[in-house]
Parts: structure tokens; C-alpha cells; sequence
């Protein structure tokens, strides 16, 4: 298999105050795929993953030092517009946060902030990526109600349309189905792996099987160091380190 | 000896149990005792016509409370115009852009200016905006004022209710979860957008309820609008006019009020008035504000 | 650029100046209190009384006034402690979490701290009529304790609330009661806290005018009995700066500004206090 870099990390570290949340990552993120990043909890997967978007930035006194390049282009340069590299990309987060608006408004909120006024336009937006997102058939008698009205999983599912309004090229999901009961997980990630035919995806878990089941390339993350990265049938069958071993084998989590 | 100690926790239990209830009457207790001595009032004549009444004459027997409820209505709608753009604005800034040094910084100077008491802003008052306005602000209008105005009384008020609308907005903009920003910072929004958008939407009951504590402040301000408001019985026509606030009038006539008859009655009413007033907009802001907190837990 | 940018722009500017504004209005007010208050300050200024009459006398100091208003806000924070601290330890220690009573009791003291002082005033004046008192210090001092009791109550709450359950548990594991708990264990651990809601309650009670104006009447002497009426500092500002003579006025310009110092020094030593109480409670 063909990996085309979409994404990549180089050096990076993160500091919050005194203490380092990633100690020198570097690697590559490979175009329309899914790559998952694992690790147990507190090892930095969130981190890394709000490293790409530049999320971290509103945290107080957190110091990044190194290069992530999205498309070649390093998104931590001063001169880097911040609101054009998170419209590249869509984020999911553990609990779906609905903004405090309709369901329309929720989807139409980034077109509209990105400058389109246009009614019908924002329609057939608002139309094409609810059906995207599985979600159309379920409501579209009531595109006016809150958002806050939907279930959790639906709720998540108009998260992720949300995300794909403004046409990003990379999806990112802070494990995403963890607030989700089965069925709705099962919808996310089904939503996954027809949508990695047109995006990146990114996708933090601590599920393991979760991770097998979507993974084409696997990030494996310990106490904010890299430990092993690779194809993941590589990493899943037979892992290089000592450490992934005993993670996948569950005796470290 | 084996039962004492039992004994005296029962005992004690009892006493703070007594003093617990007793204290969250006391505002029943207000509102009854207040009634109690309006009562000689109310007998010779009906509330609407007290309130609706322009004319004040108490040695005549006439005691129409509408001038001053006037005075007080245009008073307080003169500081909460000029509290809330900087209120909002300030709160946004500390609690969204500000770094936490700046923060920590600003919070101690904020609960310094709600601690001055209300007559060294009246000193104020009298010293810098009285001044003001009669040598600059009514001139340059082609008006003359002794100063001594609505206008004055409104700034001194608005800045008297800055601490507490700035402390409860900031307090309601940070019980927004931080995940909701984020959400609208993901789509490529603004840091502005997003507070517009997202921020103020979602904080906006509790934003009004700070508001409305800080107009209900301002409502039943004393000292301060008395000493500057200029204190004329009629019904002011523009900010440059005097006017002449409920609670100003209460302290005033503090003096006369046991010499002529009824008068102590009319002022206690007075009195009355102000309170439900006040507990009916304290009442409603403190519920938003109770439905915000549980928001955060 | 973009008008997304501009109009960020715009508005955090704005934003600043707004604080800019109120933190500056903060300044100009303590500025023009120094500036009127410091020159009238002198010896004979806090250490006699006003000569010649009622107030208006050109002789004299403030001393009635400063001694008045401690022994007021003294009574009266007295007064408070002693009904706000078995309150507190009730909500706290007996009563049964969130429920009914605790609810309420807590929105109760929140609506009274709404209440204008002008209204305790009028209240108190009631009370003193039901009791056949005149104006008085003692008159006064209950007025002002039941404005600051809201005030100091919450201020207590909002600490002892933080006390965690296992310091309970542990004391009551020993075999203490609930009483001995609450008065051992909780008052001192949250001792801090409690002095600086008693600090924060007495400089709400030593500045406030409106609540005294008709419970503790005005007077050019020191009161030797809780019967007298009692001058306060707020009050000699407000009846000597509204008089037509300077030499008057600047014992209004001294009150202020000893007033002023008084709530400054509160400030600062509750930071003080607050600072080394939520350094305990971080470890």
C-alpha cells in the first residue's frame, strides 16, 4: 500500500507549565486513511490529536516547541492564519457538544461563518451533510428544533455533519464513541469507513478493538513518548516493541 | 458523664436549628414589620393612587410617591445603560481573552471597588461628576445644570454596580463548558465568533440575571444618588434634570418624619415598596443564577 | 485582512478599554479621596471631638465619629458571628445535604444580601418602635448586624462548604459528636476563612450610612452607654460635606479618608487570609 503523507509531525513537544505532555514525536500521518492513536490514558493521545488543529493553544501556559505540517505547510508559523487550518479539519470530541441552536444552525454555523449567506445554499449544505452523517432520515421533519433535543448518539452524528460543513480535508475524533452506547458507536465508526474514501482521519481510543477494526495505521503513545508507529497490520500482528506487545496483549493499559 | 456529651449535641442541635429558621425569616419578618406600620397609610388611602400620585405635600396629607418613583426608574436606567456595555465587555475580555495573571490581577481591584462605601462615592460625586456636568457636559448640550442630576446619579450608580455585574457575568461565562468553545474553534471560528456566537447564547439567562442584580442594586442605592441627584420632588425630563429616588427620600426625611402626622407611615411604605421590588428581582435572578450552577455540577 | 479579523479586533479593543475604564474609575475615586482627605488630616483631626455645637463648629476633629462607627461595626460584627456561625455549622454539620431547609436557607440569605440597606434602616427604625427605643447605638448595632448577617453568613458558608466529608468522618470515627466535630474540627480548620467573611461583614458595616440614619441618630460625643445615639464615620461625611463651611467640609474630606483607609487595610488583610487558607486546602 501507496501512504501519502497528509500530516507531519516533526520534533514536536509539548509543555504544560513544568510538566512535558510529548517528548519529541515525530511521524507521519498518512492521506484518506484512518490512523488511530493509542495509548492508555494520559500518555498525550489528546494532545497530539489538538496539537493539529491548534487547540492547545488556549490552554494557559502551554509551550509547543517543533513543526506540524499539514499539506507541507508548518501550522505552528506566527504568520499562520489559525482559523484556515481548523476549517481543514473536523473535530469530534468524547461527548458530542451541540452549539446552543437549532439543528439547521448547527450545521449551517460554519458555512455561515465562513461567509455564505446564501439560503438555498446553506439548505442543500445543511441537507447534503445530515445524509452524509446517516442522521437525515431520522430528522428532518424537525431541522428547528434544539439540538440539545437529540439523543447522545444522534447528537454525535450531528457533531460529525457539523465538521464536514465547513469541507475539511482531515477528520479528528477525541475517542468519539465513548459517551455512545454500542449501536450508536457502531454508526460512527460504520460513518468512518465510508468517509475515509474522501478524508484523513485521526482517531484517538483507548478501545483496542475499536482500533483494530478501523485502523489502517497505528499511532502507539506511552507517558508522551512515541513508542512504534506503523501499517497497522504491522503494529497489530507483530509489533516491534516490547512495550506494544505487552499493551496489546493487555498487560499494560 | 455518659449522657452529658449526647446531651449537649441534642441541645445545641436544637438552638442552631431554632436560629437557622429564625434567620431565613427575617425577610418575612421585613415585609410583615413594614407592613404593620404602612398600614395607617393604606387605611386613608389605596396603593395605586400612593403610587400613581404626582402630588407631595405631607403637611396637607398628600403623599404620592410617583415623582420619585420616576426618579428612581430613571436613575437606575441610567446606570445599567452605561453598566452594561462595560460590564459584558469586561467580563468577555477577563474571562476569554485575559491571561490568568491579568485575571487574578483585576479580581482584587474589582472587590476593592464593591467594598467602598457608598457615601465616599457620593463624595466623589460631589467632588468630580457634579462639577462635570455643570461646567462641561451641560453647556456643551446649551443646557445649564447645577450639576446636580440624573445624569450624576447615574454614573455613580453604574459604577457602583460594575463589581457585582462584572463578578456574576464572568462567573456564568465560565460555567459555559470549555468543550463548546472548542467545538466552534474546531469549525474554524473566530475566537470573537465564537464568544458571539456560542458563548453569549448560551450564557445569555444567566448574563440577564447578573444584570438585573445589578439594576436591583442600583434600584435601592441610598446614600450615594442622594447626595448627588439634586433631590427635587418632580418627575425629571431629561438626564440634566434633578431627580429625587425613592431611597433618597426615605433617608432624608428621616427628621420630619415623627412631627407631621402619617409621615413615618408614608416613608415606611416607601420602605415596603423598595423591598418587594427588590426581592421580586433578586428572586427571579437568583433562580436563573441557581439553574446555572447546577449547569456546572 | 479579512473583516473576521477586524471586527476581533475592534472588540477586543473595546474590551480593553472598558476594563481600562473601570479599573480606572477605581483609581480616580481613591485619588480624589487622598487628594481632599490627607491635607485636612492632623492630630486634632482623630483625637478630639467637633467643638461648637452641632457639627457645625469650626473646632475640632472626627474622634466621635471614629470611635462611634468601631464601637458600631464592633457591636454589630459581634452581634452577626453570633448568629451566622451556629447557622453555618447547622447547614454544614446537622442538616441533611441539599436538603429543603438548607436549600432555602442558603436562597434566603442570597435575596437578603439584594435587600438595600435603606430598607434595614426602615426595619430597624420598626423594630426600635415596637421596643421603644430611641436612636441609639444600640439601635444601630442591630440594624447593621442584621445587614451584614447575609453577608458574613455566606462568606462562612461558602468556606466550610469546602471542608472536605473524610475530615468529618475521621472526627466523628474518633467518637466525637457532631457538636465537638463542628466546633473543634470544622471552626478551626476553616478558621481562615471564617476571619476574613468576619473582616469582609465588619468593613460592609462600618461603611455603610443608610442602614444608621435612623437607627443611630448623630452625635458630637464619644457614647458611654449603648442607649446614646452614636456618630458614625458614613454620616459625618454626609451631614459635613453638605454644609456651606470649608472647615466643616474637611472633616467630611478626613472622615472619608480615614474611612477609605479602613476598608483598604480589610482588603488587603482578608487577601492575605484568603491566600494562606486556599494554600491549605490545595495540599
Amino acid at each position: 500500500m501507496e501512504l501519502r503523507t497528509h500530516i507531519s509531525v516533526q520534533n514536536l513537544n509539548v509543555f504544560y507549565g513544568n510538566e512535558q505532555a510529548l517528548k519529541n514525536i515525530t511521524l507521519d500521518i498518512p492521506d484518506k486513511n484512518i490512523t488511530v492513536i493509542i495509548g492508555p490514558s494520559g500518555c498525550g493521545k489528546t494532545t497530539l490529536l489538538k496539537s493539529f488543529n491548534r487547540l492547545i493553544d488556549s490552554i494557559d501556559g502551554v509551550k509547543v516547541s517543533g513543526k506540524v505540517l499539514v499539506d507541507g505547510e508548518n501550522i505552528f508559523d506566527p504568520k499562520v492564519e489559525v482559523t484556515r487550518i481548523r476549517k481543514k479539519m473536523g473535530l469530534l470530541s468524547q461527548k458530542p457538544y451541540p452549539l446552543p441552536m437549532s439543528i439547521y444552525d448547527n450545521i449551517a454555523y460554519g458555512p455561515r461563518i465562513h461567509g455564505i449567506k446564501d439560503k438555498k445554499r446553506l439548505d442543500e449544505i445543511v441537507e447534503h451533510y445530515l445524509k452524509e452523517s446517516g442522521l437525515w432520515n431520522e430528522i428532518k421533519d424537525r431541522l428547528h428544533s434544539p439540538a440539545s433535543r437529540l439523543s447522545v448518539g444522534q447528537q454525535q452524528r450531528l457533531c460529525l455533519a457539523r465538521g464536514l460543513a465547513v469541507e475539511p480535508e482531515i477528520i479528528l475524533g477525541d475517542e468519539p464513541t465513548s459517551a455512545l452506547d454500542p449501536k450508536s458507536s457502531q454508526r460512527i465508526e460504520h460513518r468512518f469507513l465510508v468517509l475515509k474514501k474522501q478524508y484523513t482521519i485521526v482517531i484517538v481510543t483507548h478501545i483496542l478493538r475499536q482500533a483494530k477494526r478501523l485502523a489502517n495505521y497505528v499511532v502507539f503513545l506511552y507517558l508522551g513518548e512515541l513508542i512504534e508507529h506503523g501499517p497497522a497490520e504491522d503494529v497489530f500482528n507483530n509489533p516491534k516493541e516490547e512495550m506494544t506487545k505487552e499493551y496489546i496483549k493487555g498487560i499494560i493499559s | 458523664m455518659r449522657y452529658k456529651r449526647p446531651l449537649k449535641d441534642k441541645l445545641a442541635s436544637k438552638f442552631m436549628l431554632i436560629l437557622t429558621i429564625l434567620s431565613s425569616l427575617i425577610v418575612f419578618l421585613m415585609a410583615f414589620g413594614l407592613y404593620q406600620r404602612s398600614r395607617s397609610i393604606l387605611a386613608t388611602k389605596s396603593l395605586t393612587e400612593l403610587l400613581f400620585s404626582t402630588s407631595w405635600h405631607p403637611l396637607k396629607g398628600e403623599f404620592g410617591f410617583f415623582p420619585f418613583i420616576m426618579g428612581t426608574i430613571w436613575v437606575t436606567g441610567v446606570a445599567v445603560v452605561i453598566a452594561i456595555p462595560l460590564c459584558l465587555l469586561t467580563a468577555i475580555y477577563l474571562s476569554e481573552y485575559a491571561h490568568r495573571r491579568i485575571r487574578e490581577w483585576t479580581k482584587p481591584l474589582i472587590d476593592l471597588l464593591a467594598g467602598i462605601p457608598s457615601v465616599v462615592y457620593g463624595v466623589w460625586g460631589v467632588l468630580v461628576i457634579v462639577p462635570l456636568i455643570k461646567n462641561h457636559i451641560a453647556p456643551f448640550f446649551g443646557r445649564i445644570s447645577t450639576g446636580y442630576s440624573v445624569l450624576a446619579g447615574g454614573v455613580v450608580l453604574a459604577i457602583m454596580i460594575f463589581p457585582i455585574i462584572i463578578h456574576v457575568s464572568v462567573g456564568v461565562f465560565s460555567s459555559v463548558p470549555y468543550e463548546v468553545r472548542e467545538a466552534s474553534l474546531a469549525l474554524g471560528a473566530t475566537k470573537w465568533q465564537t464568544v458571539k456566537h456560542v458563548v453569549m447564547r448560551k450564557a445569555m439567562p444567566g448574563v440577564i440575571a447578573a444584570i438585573v442584580l445589578g439594576l436591583s442594586r442600583a434600584f435601592g442605592e441610598t446614600m450615594a444618588v442622594l447626595m448627588v441627584a439634586g433631590n427635587v420632588a418632580k418627575v425629571p425630563s431629561s438626564v440634566l434634570d434633578p431627580a429625587y429616588p425613592l431611597p433618597a427620600l426615605i433617608a432624608n426625611n428621616y427628621g420630619e418624619m415623627l412631627s407631621v402626622p402619617l409621615y413615618d407611615s408614608a416613608l415606611l411604605l416607601a420602605s415596603l415598596v423598595l423591598l418587594m421590588v427588590v426581592l421580586f428581582f433578586n428572586i427571579i435572578s437568583r433562580v436563573v443564577l441557581t439553574r446555572v450552577e447546577k449547569r456546572v455540577q | 485582512m479579512d473583516r473576521r479579523k477586524i471586527e476581533e479586533n475592534i472588540f477586543k479593543s473595546l474590551m480593553l478599554a472598558s476594563t481600562f475604564i473601570i479599573l480606572s474609575s477605581l483609581v480616580i475615586i481613591l485619588i480624589t479621596v487622598i487628594v481632599n482627605g490627607l491635607p485636612a488630616m492632623n492630630l486634632a483631626m482623630i483625637t478630639q471631638t467637633p467643638k461648637g455645637g452641632y457639627y457645625l463648629g469650626k473646632e475640632g476633629g472626627i474622634l466621635n465619629a471614629i470611635i462611634g462607627s468601631l464601637y458600631l461595626a464592633g457591636g454589630a460584627t459581634f452581634l452577626a458571628i453570633l448568629i451566622s456561625l451556629p447557622v453555618v455549622l447547622y447547614l454544614n454539620v446537622y442538616a441533611k445535604k441539599g436538603s429543603r431547609l438548607v436549600i432555602f436557607t442558603r436562597f434566603s440569605f442570597d435575596v437578603l444580601w439584594g435587600v438595600p440597606s435603606i430598607v434595614y434602616g426602615a426595619f430597624g427604625f420598626t423594630i426600635m418602635l415596637f421596643l421603644g427605643v430611641r436612636a441609639s447605638l444600640l439601635g444601630g448595632i442591630i440594624a447593621v448586624s442584621l445587614l451584614i448577617l447575609p453577608i458574613m453568613s455566606r462568606a462562612m458558608d461558602e468556606v466550610i462548604r469546602m471542608i472536605p466529608e473524610e475530615l468529618l468522618d475521621a472526627s466523628y470515627a474518633l467518637g466525637a459528636t457532631r457538636f465537638e466535630t463542628a466546633l473543634k474540627v470544622v471552626t478551626r480548620q476553616a478558621m481562615p476563612g471564617i476571619l476574613t467573611a468576619v473582616l469582609i461583614a465588619f468593613g460592609r458595616g462600618i461603611g455603610d450610612a443608610a442602614s444608621v440614619i435612623f437607627t443611630a441618630g448623630f452625635s458630637d460625643y464619644i457614647p458611654y452607654s449603648l442607649l446614646r445615639p452614636a456618630a458614625t464615620l458614613p454620616l459625618a461625611i454626609f451631614f459635613q460635606l453638605g454644609t456651606p463651611f470649608p472647615e466643616v467640609q474637611n472633616r467630611a474630606y478626613a472622615s472619608a479618608f480615614i474611612l477609605t483607609v479602613i476598608i483598604l487595610i480589610i482588603s488587603i488583610v482578608s487577601r492575605i487570609l484568603t491566600r494562606r487558607f486556599t494554600k491549605h486546602i490545595v495540599k
